[in-house]
């Protein structure tokens, strides 16, 4: 059975950013992904990373943003020690390598995004995620003496022991269909988030909540899960994003008559507010009929200079060309709120531990919580790394004089049997995978989407209900072993009802509305009420248990948000 | 919904069954991808079909395949594009796994057995020299926008799939591995720059293995350029460190230019003695010796007549010339980036040296200017 003191599953920025720093703590590693490390969406990440580097900037005025963005949902001790931790993580990541964008003597350059007081955002082109994810990866190759990968498995669960502690888990090498158990002394859990639940969506197809059903189903809790960010400029139809950066880089939008209409909802900030409210406003503009006859508003790059859009927005004048059809540097480009970011995930404190020992949590699959009710943009970055270290260290330190584990082979044999009777279904008697979570993923975006209601959701729960039983009897096509996509996408389909039976139960919760959660039937935020974090857990097969968790506040009270 | 036909190519290692083609119909509008064609399929008909995708917006490399015989992502080909590319074919939009590796599943093939193996031969990480400044490295604006260039690559094979040289040469270290070392040979902060030029010279599978083809620079969906990239590591490598490889690949390059430009036209015969440092250079004698029964199989096939061998009648013309005076005449070479390639033409006064990274390397390089070249949009 392979062991290794520190188990990191998933490989985007957390994951990898955690291997190399329990690496660094001593530790014997492994890294798992169930997609080659360089694939994972951190790719996708296009604008930049957010830190107070600049000697007229201040870590408190990024906290404030990020607490003010979050609708004073953050902890603003994690935020605080994020903020703090910043400039050194974007010098660390310089010296790894990463040709970070230079002004004119050759220091580090910046440039404006949403809901930043100041110009706080280190970027590389618009493939800053690409170029950070590609350079880590570097690393991992330079360390491949004390850093395993294990690239191309899928993990089925998380192994606990008898005292409830984890211990390992259990996986399935994609490449030839074979399931082993591995032993760890910590277990970090790095797999994102689960945007697939949503469709459109801006996320990649592997974002499908992996690792946050893993944690739920063994007991851990999910917190903040109502929050789902819907990001301002996705294309529609297929979801595909444009960054914040063009809006940074000066982008207009426009409703169907013309007006830049942001002047009505965020005089100060324009473009520029934050994420929830830019999308708010465009929806509100596109429902009361001001749209386009496509459902969307106008985003105009053509106020960017074209030399500088060609250099700094190369990516979005490629994907408007490629997948628009549009060439955003002669004309404005149609967009759409779309299904971003889930701001919730396994509850975590900030070294990354859960509720359950042995097993931490880093970047989006977690709740640290930094980003509350909305994050800010080029923020995700920055918490995958600084979270992704510090569980890492954390993970490294505590393995040190813990002897190895050995996990139960029986969970081996039940998890084999599980894919065993996925791969027997009888095929046409249930549902095609394909149709449950098209069906998932529709009903999501409409009724769990920027605007939502009690009614909506009551449906969206029976909904998911219903596709979780439909889901136990869908059948798939692929018999074989070797790469079999379609006994994983069974899975995935479990992991993702998880995950939307958790949103759908947070956002029916909140009775009020904050961040990205806008109750039509709540229609303000109530602080005397819910200035509290929303847990979700598992209840063994009954209804899963609410609870409520104290946002912990150290400098910035609940003000009110305009932009 | 227009319909297109998607041919398939199968291949399941477990049923003993060598590959096979199949058909398939999608209907999607024309401007969806040829992977969302395959996904379509997959949902409906057959959830056995394996390819390897994942972000849809051609950034995570994940699903290079060959689409009627060219190498790209699945996901950024367009269904009526490649309709329309196909037409030889009739209309039938044909997708195989990429080529020079080994094929796993219908359309994945092995990239760490190929791809990956060769991108840990570059030593594919920063080394500076003595310990990190306290803040960041302060380096020329202009040298990071030239290295993301190499940075824009997302390692999805489509050039290693199409790279005749090593179809030839399956040791040949390959375009997207030395794009990849690029990448530190042109980063200020690398301290290896000397060691990195004067390893993938010396070997036999390294820079000069690399014979011009163009096909890397046409198969990338990113701009990337690798074959640019090659021929800028000979550059710096050969002009700016004088390293003379043992391949002879730094000399010969230079005789070929040489030759050229006393002829306008390549004059063969002299080629290879100059390569060795003419016809009377004690390295030459050898090879002239053993490229004897060539030109004796010429001679008596009649492709070589002794007057064409000894007298090169072809002169360079005056324009060439030219070229060669105009290139020679600058005092920095220019190297075409993808970042810095567009010109304002709403700013006509702006000058084109902002278009261009002036800087280190050599003659201009065959056009990297796939910037606004885009597989679908050709």
């Amino acid at each position: 059975m392979p062991a290794h003191d520190v188990l990191i599953i998933g490989a985007g920025l957390a994951g990898q950013r955690a291997a190399l720093a329990a690496a660094g703590a001593g530790a014997s590693v492994a890294i798992m992904s169930k997609v080659h490390p360089v694939r994972s969406h951190s790719n996708a990440a296009a604008g930049g990373i957010n830190a107070a580097l600049n000697v007229d900037d201040s870590w408190e005025s990024h906290a404030f943003d990020t607490v003010k963005g979050s609708d004073y949902l953050g902890d603003q001790d994690a935020i605080e020690i994020m903020c703090r931790e910043a400039p050194g993580e974007v010098l660390w990541l310089e010296h790894q390598g990463v040709t970070f964008h230079r002004n004119d003597e050759g220091k580090l350059g910046t440039r404006a995004f949403g809901g930043a007081s100041a110009a706080r955002t280190y970027y590389v082109a618009d493939i800053t995620g690409q170029a950070l994810l590609h350079v880590l990866y570097e690393q991992l190759m330079k360390n491949y003496l004390t850093v395993d990968r294990y690239e191309e498995w899928f993990v089925t669960s998380v192994v606990q022991d008898d005292a409830g502690e984890a211990c390992g888990v259990i996986a399935r090498n994609i490449r030839d269909g074979s399931m082993e158990l591995f032993a760890a002394k910590s277990v970090i859990l790095a797999s994102g988030g689960a945007g697939q639940a949503f469709k459109p969506t801006t996320n990649a197809m592997i974002c499908t909540g992996d690792g946050i059903a893993q944690a739920y189903r063994i007991g851990a809790p999910l917190m903040d899960m109502e929050m789902i960010q819907y990001h301002p400029t996705t294309l529609a139809g297929n979801g595909i994003l444009i960054t914040e950066g063009a809006r940074g880089e000066g982008a207009h939008l426009y409703n169907a008559q013309g007006e830049r209409f942001m002047e009505k909802y965020a005089p100060n900030k324009l473009e520029l507010a934050s994420r929830d409210v830019v999308s708010r406003s465009e929806q509100t503009e596109i429902n009361e009929g001001r749209g386009f006859p496509d459902g969307t508003v106008a985003l105009d790059i053509t106020k960017v200079p074209r030399k500088r859009t060609l250099e700094a927005l190369r990516e979005i004048v490629n994907i408007g060309r490629d997948f628009a059809g549009v060439d955003i540097t002669r004309e404005p480009i149609h967009i759409k709120p779309g299904c971003h970011y889930i701001m919730g995930g396994v509850k975590t404190d900030v070294w990354g531990e859960t509720s359950i020992p042995g097993l931490y949590a880093a970047g989006e699959v977690a709740c640290v919580s930094v980003h509350g009710g909305n994050r800010l943009g080029a923020n995700s970055l920055l918490d995958t790394l600084i979270f992704g270290r510090r569980a890492g260290e954390h993970a490294a330190d505590r393995a040190k004089g813990m002897s190895m584990p050995v996990p139960s082979e029986k969970s081996l044999a039940d998890e084999q049997a599980m894919i065993d009777a996925i791969v027997r279904r009888e095929r046409g008697v249930g549902r095609r995978v394909s149709e449950i979570k098209d069906e998932l993923g529709t009903m999501m975006n409409e009724k769990v989407a920027v605007f939502r209601d009690q009614d909506g959701l009551t449906e969206a729960h029976a909904i998911v209900h219903r596709l979780k039983d439909e889901a136990k009897s869908a059948y798939i096509d692929d018999q074989g072993t070797v790469f079999n996509q379609d006994v994983l996408g069974v899975i995935e389909l479990g992991y993702m009802l998880d995950c939307a039976e958790a949103i759908v139960m947070g956002a029916l919760e909140r009775k009020e509305s904050r961040g990205a959660q806008f109750r039509l039937d709540f229609p303000k935020r109530n602080d005397a009420e819910w200035l509290k974090h929303i847990n979700v857990s598992a209840n063994g097969g009954d209804e899963p248990k609410i609870s409520y968790s104290e946002v912990t506040m150290t400098q910035w009270e609940p003000q009110e948000r305009t932009y | 919904m227009p319909e297109y036909t998607l041919k398939l190519r199968r291949y399941s290692p477990e049923s003993g069954e060598p590959a096979y083609w199949e058909e398939f119909t999608a209907d999607l509008d024309g401007h969806r991808s040829v992977l969302d064609g395959i996904l379509q399929i997959r949902d409906r008909e057959d959830g056995s079909i394996g390819i390897r995708h994942s972000c849809r917006a051609a950034i995570c490399g994940s699903c290079g395949v060959s689409i009627n015989g060219r190498p790209g992502l699945a996901c950024h080909m367009h269904l009526e594009e490649a309709q329309k590319r196909a037409e030889r074919d009739g209309g039938v939009i044909t997708v195989e796994p990429m080529g020079n590796m080994p094929v796993l599943k219908d359309l994945i093939v092995d990239m760490d057995a190929v791809h990956w193996k060769k991108m840990q031969r570059v030593t594919p990480w920063l080394i500076p020299e003595g310990e990190h400044p306290e803040r960041e490295y302060i380096v020329p604006k202009e040298a990071m926008v030239d290295v993301t260039q190499t940075m824009a690559c997302i390692q999805c094979g489509a050039c290693v799939s199409h790279c005749l040289s090593m179809e030839v040469d399956p040791l040949f270290i390959g375009p997207a591995a030395l794009a990849k070392a690029y990448r530190f040979v042109g980063d200020p902060r690398d301290g290896q720059q000397f060691e990195r030029l004067r390893d993938l010279s010396e070997d036999p599978h390294g820079i000069y293995d690399c014979t011009h083809c163009f096909n890397c620079i046409e198969a990338c969906p990113k701009g990337v350029a690798p074959m640019s990239q090659i021929m800028r590591l000979r550059r710096i490598a050969g002009s700016d460190h004088g390293i003379e490889d043992r391949n002879n690949g730094h000399r010969h390059e230079n005789a070929f230019v040489k030759n050229i430009e006393r002829n306008g036209l390549l004059h063969e015969a002299d080629l290879l003695p100059d390569s060795y440092g003419g016809k009377f250079h004690p390295r030459a004698v050898p090879e002239l010796l053993s490229s004897l029964p060539i030109a004796l199989r010429g001679l008596q096939r009649g492709k070589i007549t002794p007057k064409k061998a000894l007298l090169h009648e072809h002169k360079a013309p005056q324009e060439v010339k030219d070229i060669f005076q105009r290139v020679h005449g600058h005092d920095t070479r220019f190297e075409l980036n993808l970042y810095v390639s567009g010109k304002d033409e709403e700013q006509s006064g702006e000058q084109d040296n902002h278009d261009i990274v002036e800087g280190a390397q050599a003659h201009g390089t065959p056009s990297s200017s796939s910037a606004e070249r885009s597989p679908n949009s050709v």
